[in-house]
């Protein structure tokens, strides 16, 4: 009697055992069907290795550009290590066409992580977004003189 | 155009003293020698030329970079330092010239008495007292240490108040979204801006691009340099010949100097 209580108890384990085999089984299954979930497609910059280390870069980039932000402006301070167009230059990406890509385009290396993590960033309202000299328009048109500058507050 | 002559009363504008403010300065100066002696000996031991300094070190008092034109170079039909300044900066217009940015100018200013006219190139005059500065509520008008005014666009919040104060009109409101700028030159909506005296050349040891292309293909008439520099072919220029300031009665001591207006 006592040794069929045992192999029960030993059987019931063995099943729960087994279930839980199954479950995790299924589970490892739905991880396969989400592999069709987009995850960001990150360039590879220019040269061996970043300024930084990656881990580094991927938690501290913005601090950096802030604070090197503040440092050119104020202090005319024109370090490269860690200034934006720097890391524009580096990381550039070509299109399809061999022009390197704006931050219109969704390779764009900043914008292939900050899309997938729903970043929003604004350095690209003023700063360009690709390297090179930024070309004027064909129809480029600025007027050299105020059209009507009334007096210029007096100016004699 | 005429632009009238209307010189109001000379001196300074009431409630306004530089001579105030420059002795206040010069108290802290003696705190600061209390405080870090170092410092203020490495200041005093530096030479006053700029053209040594290094892309990581910060921009210094010791200079004051400044401009003379000369007037009697500048030809009234000659826009090339309008045309550069654009091609440098990536400034484009909109086909609405009221607001379309514009750094530099050409205006031409006539006598109304005896019909005599100049032209000559107006732009942010880079003042020791600029008062963009101090009407802007958020500090992002600001004066470099070596007297180039710029706006700091990642603390502007386009109030306009600074193109209010400017007696030059010298500044401008960017009404559009703009993409495709100029990596050094780094512009967008919402923002205020001005000349900035070309700072990242200014930077890089280089001229404004307007008094390149002045010497390159126009007539010579505008000479960029360290003021402070008793050495500099400016400083000597200023020394040796009358030159004016645009609106000298306002006491803001531009560092753009004129002759022959």
């Amino acid at each position: 009697m006592h040794l069929r209580h045992t192999f029960n108890k030993v059987f019931a384990l063995l099943l729960v055992y087994l279930a839980g085999m199954v479950i995790v089984a299924h589970a490892a299954e739905d991880i396969d069907a989400r592999a069709g979930v987009p995850f960001p497609v990150i360039p590879m910059g220019q040269g061996d290795h970043c300024v930084e280390d990656t881990d580094t870069m991927r938690r501290n980039h913005m601090n950096m550009l802030k604070h090197q932000r503040d440092e050119t402006t104020r202090r005319g301070i024109r370090t490269v290590q860690h200034s934006l167009k720097e890391c524009i230059n580096c990381h550039v990406v070509n299109g399809p066409d061999a022009v390197p890509v704006t931050v219109a385009s969704p390779q764009h290396f900043c914008r292939s992580c900050h899309d997938y993590a729903a970043v929003s960033i604004d350095c690209f309202q003023c700063h360009a977004s690709r390297p090179g000299s930024g070309g004027l328009p064909a129809d480029h048109k600025i007027s050299s003189t105020l059209p009507d500058a009334p007096g210029l507050h007096g100016v004699k | 155009m005429s632009c009238k002559s209307k010189n109001t009363s000379a001196g300074h504008t009431p409630g306004f003293d530089p001579k105030r403010r420059s002795f206040l300065g010069t108290m802290a100066a003696v705190a600061g020698v209390t405080l870090a002696p170092g410092v203020i000996l490495y200041a005093i031991t530096k030479s006053p030329s700029a053209n040594a300094r290094a892309a990581d070190t910060a921009v210094s008092s010791t200079v004051r970079w400044g401009m003379l034109i000369d007037l009697n170079r500048c030809d009234n039909g000659c826009d090339d330092c309008v045309s550069a300044c654009a091609k440098e900066n990536g400034l484009r217009g909109f086909g609405r010239p009221d607001t379309d940015a514009q750094w530099i100018r050409k205006i031409e200013i006539t006598n109304p008495q005896t019909g005599h006219s100049k032209s000559l190139p107006m732009m942010c005059q880079h003042c020791e007292e600029p008062p963009c500065v101090d009407v802007c509520p958020t500090g992002a008008s600001f004066k470099r240490a070596d007297g180039i005014v710029l706006v700091d666009k990642h603390t502007c919040i386009g109030c306009r108040y600074c193109m209010m104060a400017c007696p030059y009109k010298a500044r401008s409101f960017i009404h559009e979204p703009l993409e495709d700028q100029k990596p050094h030159a780094p512009r967008g909506k919402g923002t205020v801006e001005s000349c900035t005296l070309c700072v990242h050349r200014v930077d890089a040891n280089q001229q404004p691009a307007c008094v390149e292309a002045c010497s390159d293909t126009g007539g010579g008439a505008m000479l960029f340099g360290d003021l402070n520099d008793p050495d500099s072919k400016i400083a000597k220029r200023v020394a040796r010949y009358a030159s004016q300031q645009i609106r000298a009665d306002l006491g803001l001591n531009p560092g753009v100097r004129y002759r022959n207006l």
